[in-house]
């Protein structure tokens, strides 16, 4: 008895020290996510069936299967730690809103796990229907003013979303095994942060373009760069 | 209490045909070539079916304020046995206006859905699914791609599962999401369902044909007047169905090939 004790006191001062050291040391990772050749041009989306979202939206939005901003960058590209250190899993809600007959964002990414919390702020009934093939699948509707639907994916996929009521409507869910992860912006950049030291294999996902992967290493606090370019075709 | 009854009964006969006769509640107006020879069929249909209506509802009248109120009633007659020539008498009636309504009616049946469209017809390709209809225009080649049900992606916009990477045709098709016509030119429509049943109702064209899974119907009509309707869904299809609409634009020939070529540029 006195020996276990004295055994994990011994334990506790060993480790103590040590933990808030490994904490300080987490590196990160940036970079841009561009394309090179002509990606397909995204189409207009006519809303004049449902005028409550198409008085939304001042300028016609277009379909966001492949969203490009200056300088070729990409928008919407889901980078994540495919092999390392994965984290641990996020207990902060996840937010995914429907909103002028669109999905807000149009790629949400999360971990395994993770709550999820679905939202309609539109004027009319959507039926939100997302198709995984690891998870179970199931469709809601949810009328203007509808309770948020608050769910959670156990197994890593991407899953494609979509309305049962407004066809143009589409956008993903990026279930991911890490807590690592980040979506490229509107300048394709993107950050990643916490990443203890050790070696990584980085994945970049783009619903259209597929994925591309990047190994890299962390030695301490520093940031590392990973750009990725995917090649882009018109149809 | 006999003659209540009779005077309701009559009251209900005669203010319904009431509000036929006095077109309360009538037809949206006609914008369709094929439109004054429905309305006429709809019209011989209303006289004869609304003149036996309102007879028989009264003559129903008549007996029940006559004998409702009696106290040694007659026997009721029955059917087969004592009301058998009566009973012939009334099918043989209704039979010969259903049959003659019907040879009369298929004339204007023919006309619409026999007929072949004119040859100078503009196509349009219609895809209807939950919960939305798409129109595809050939484009300047005049040749619709082939719709490949497996590549249908409606989140990139691709309705109707063209595959312009190695089909030319597809490239240049004009997808929207209202139909757009010109005026007084003949439209074939090709309807085609995605998913499961729906219909195509335009009541100002006079017109209502459903989509079946598997088919490609034609519909032809021609639109006399520079007007916008509605396109409605008129088979129940799923939760959505109340919402599955769009629009009909006529437009003059001017109005129609600007608004084809601003469509052209932004696919």
């Amino acid at each position: 008895m006195m020996r276990g004790i004295a055994a994990m006191l011994a334990g506790l001062l060993v480790v103590a020290p040590s933990t808030p050291r490994v904490k300080t040391l987490a590196g990160s990772v940036t970079g841009t996510i561009t394309f090179t050749g002509t990606p397909p041009k995204m189409k207009p989306i006519d809303m004049a069936k449902e005028p409550s979202c198409a008085k939304e939206h001042a300028t016609p939005v277009e379909t966001e299967t492949v969203v490009t901003g200056p300088n070729n960058t990409l928008q919407f590209v889901v980078i994540y730690v495919s092999a390392g250190d994965m984290g641990t899993a996020a207990t902060q809600t996840v937010k995914f809103d429907q909103h002028g007959c669109q999905y807000l964002p149009h790629v949400q990414a999360m971990h395994t796990g993770q709550p999820l919390e679905i939202t309609n702020s539109d004027q009319t009934s959507h039926n939100i229907h997302p198709l995984p093939s690891k998870n179970p699948e199931w469709n809601k509707s949810q009328p203007p003013g509808a309770a948020p639907i608050q769910t959670k994916y156990d197994n890593a996929e991407f899953i494609p979303v979509k309305c049962n009521v407004h066809p143009w409507m589409h956008g993903y869910f990026a279930v991911l095994g890490t807590s690592h992860f980040a979506i490229s912006g509107t300048d394709g950049s993107y950050t990643i942060t916490g990443l203890p030291p050790g070696k990584y294999t980085l994945t970049a996902w783009q619903e259209k373009f597929g994925t591309q992967t990047q190994d890299i290493t962390i030695s301490g606090s520093e940031t590392a760069k990973a750009n990725f370019v995917f090649k882009a075709t018109p149809y | 209490m006999g003659k209540l009854f009779a005077a309701i009964v009559a009251a209900i006969a005669l203010v319904s045909a009431g509000v036929f006769v006095a077109r309360i509640w009538w037809l949206p107006p006609d914008i369709s070539t094929l439109g004054p020879a429905i309305d006429r069929q709809i019209v011989e249909t209303m006289v004869a079916t609304g003149v036996l209506f309102v007879l028989a509802q009264l003559a129903l009248a008549w007996f029940v304020w006559g004998t409702g109120d009696e106290k040694n009633r007659r026997p009721i007659k029955r059917f087969p046995g004592g009301a058998t020539p009566l009973v012939v008498i009334a099918c043989t009636i209704v039979g010969i206006e259903i049959i003659t309504l019907t040879l009369i009616g298929s004339k204007v049946w023919a006309r619409i859905f026999l007929e072949p469209a004119p040859p100078e017809a503009l196509h349009v390709d219609v895809q209807a699914g939950q919960f939305a209809f798409y129109f595809r225009y050939a484009g300047a080649d005049g040749k619709f791609g082939t719709p490949h049900p497996d590549k249908i992606d409606e989140g990139s916009g691709n309705f109707f599962g063209l595959d312009p990477a190695s089909d030319t045709a597809a490239r240049d098709d004009i997808v929207s999401a209202e139909l757009v016509v010109p005026v007084n030119r003949p439209v074939l429509l090709t309807l085609h369902a995605k998913d499961v049943s729906h219909s195509f109702f335009v009541p100002q064209l006079r017109l209502q044909q459903d989509f079946v899974p598997g088919l490609d119907i034609p519909l032809h009509f021609t639109a006399t007047q520079v007007a916008k309707t509605e396109i409605v869904c008129t088979q129940l299809c799923g939760l959505g169905h109340y919402n599955m609409k769009t629009y009909l634009e006529v437009k003059s020939q001017a109005d129609f090939d600007q608004w084809l070529k601003d469509q052209a540029a932004q696919q």
